[in-house]
């Protein structure tokens, strides 16, 4: 007797990942680069974030093609992004093998309302969060695994900071509350209630927090790891890097030993030039893709 | 005391140092190869094989994991462990440690969705022990030394070969922590002969 698609099996799946660096790639070169740097995963797109940003207009899931030409080039698990509340893509990546789905803000949502329900797949899934609801109601939902949300294909830290900040602190806050005070926590952050109580109790979410959206350096990453996250997704940062092998090498390094500075220094010399990065006071409404869901 | 080291590179480490110091031993992640002279055992854990490899290669663990083996002292792969421990892999994959006399295959139960938990006998450890394999490998063939210790659909997934210890499945994702036990008790036994 055995049983897949468990709580256990997926979010499982996402503490493997822990301590690691997952690469978003276009084709099965990079994919092979990513793998050979040290990558855990990589995220088989069409476009980066940063291009999607640059490209405009409706942003959505990769052609299969692509996602099944990394899949075919690389041994480490192929994830690839579907757009929030689209149903039938995530059925498609999930017929197709891929081994998580992101069901992403940085592509433009089919659902302005509702997510998938995720807990009917086989298959797992990553959301993005900015805060302890987002976080409780994507699990709730099915996700395995979250991701701060940060600004995607910005190449700035700052929101991912932010977003993680905030989850930790909301976590840090909820273990003081009593019972009936969480229950109207609950109420305010639209989060529910007895995964809230879980939360409390255990001082921790129930699956990993990884750090996403505008990691550009080997300090970014470690700063992220430092902040809590379990491990990073770097978008943009490493093929809009000058040497991206190196890059991709010096971000893994700096993930595992984020706490050895004299290492990052070195990690850090010479890199040639980091993506260029994006001031979030320049944005307006619509460029901000976090926004795109709740 | 017993200590028992955790390889912290890269993958689950924290659930193992948690399932260790459930069975009353103190538990400690390796990060650094001078590490290895403070633990009596070290457990290499689930993650991803090849970026395991990639940060021992950098970190230069290979041979002083290889040699902290054949000194005599325990080690236990779990997953991504068992694949860094066998002697052979197929598809003329590259050896990592090489110190089991095992033939591996990696993701041989599939892809993630083929990922799944059963229920396991495993000989002399413990009765149905809930196994979570997740893009698991296993073992394809045993040396004469190996002892076969659990199978799932007729493949090899747990074995022992002296002081070596390898599952294809994550102990330390559940709170059954039997087979963690075992590991254990091979280090204590070990400790007692390696001091006479």
């Amino acid at each position: 007797m055995s049983q897949t698609g468990t709580d256990r099996v997926k979010r499982g799946m996402a503490e493997m990942q822990k301590g690691g660096v997952i690469m978003d790639v276009v084709n099965a070169e990079q994919a092979k680069i990513a793998e050979e740097a040290g990558a855990v995963a990589v995220m088989a797109l069409e476009r980066v974030p940063a291009d999607i940003r640059a490209a405009g207009g409706v942003a959505r899931m990769a052609d299969p093609t692509i996602v099944e030409e990394v899949m075919n080039a690389v041994s480490i698990p192929v994830m690839a992004k579907a757009r929030i509340g689209h149903i039938t893509e995530a059925r498609v990546l999930e017929a197709m093998g891929v081994d998580y789905i992101d069901e992403s803000e940085v592509l433009t949502p089919a659902d302005e309302i509702y997510h998938i329900k995720k807990d009917d797949y086989t298959v797992p899934f990553v959301c993005g969060c900015r805060n302890l609801g987002e976080a409780t109601r994507r699990i709730r939902e099915g996700a395995s695994m979250l991701r701060t949300k940060g600004e995607p294909g910005t190449g700035n830290i700052v929101e991912a900071v932010s977003h993680m900040r905030q989850v930790q602190s909301q976590i840090r806050h909820l273990r003081g509350l009593s019972e009936d005070e969480v229950m109207v926590y609950a109420k305010e952050n639209g989060a529910p209630f007895d995964l809230l109580m879980e939360i409390r109790e255990e001082g921790r979410l129930p699956v990993v927090n990884f750090a996403a959206g505008g990691i550009a350096t080997p300090a970014d990453a470690s700063l992220m790891m430092q902040l809590g996250a379990d491990g990073v997704f770097v978008g943009s940062g490493i093929f809009k890097s000058n040497n991206p092998e190196k890059f991709a090498r010096a971000i893994v390094e700096a993930t595992t030993h984020y706490d050895d500075y004299k290492l990052i220094g070195e990690l850090s010399k010479d890199l040639g030039t980091a993506m260029k990065g994006m001031e979030m006071s320049n944005l307006t409404p619509e460029q901000r893709m976090q926004d795109r869901s709740q | 005391m017993t200590t028992i080291g955790v390889l912290g590179l890269q993958g689950a480490f924290r659930e193992h140092i948690r399932s260790v110091e459930a069975t009353g031993s103190k538990a400690i992640v390796v990060k650094r190869k001078e590490q290895l002279e403070e633990i009596d055992g070290l457990i290499i854990p689930g993650g991803e094989s090849t970026t395991i490899r990639r940060l021992i290669d950098r970190y230069e663990f290979l041979e002083p994991i290889r040699q902290f083996g054949e000194s005599g002292k325990p080690i236990f792969g779990t997953c991504a462990g068992l694949i860094l421990l066998a002697s052979e892999i197929d598809g003329s994959y590259d050896v990592h440690l090489g110190v089991m006399d095992i033939k591996v295959r990696r993701n041989a139960f599939g892809r993630q969705r083929e990922s799944f938990e059963a229920s396991l006998d495993i000989e002399g450890v413990a009765d149905d022990f809930n196994a979570v394999f997740i893009r698991a490998p296993y073992i394809e063939g045993v040396g004469g030394n190996t002892k076969v210790l659990a199978r799932y659909d007729g493949h090899i997934v747990a074995a022992q070969q002296d002081q070596y210890l390898a599952c294809s499945f994550h102990p330390e994702l559940t709170d059954d922590h039997r087979l963690t036990e075992h590991f254990v008790k091979m280090v204590e036994e070990t400790n007692k002969t390696l001091a006479l």
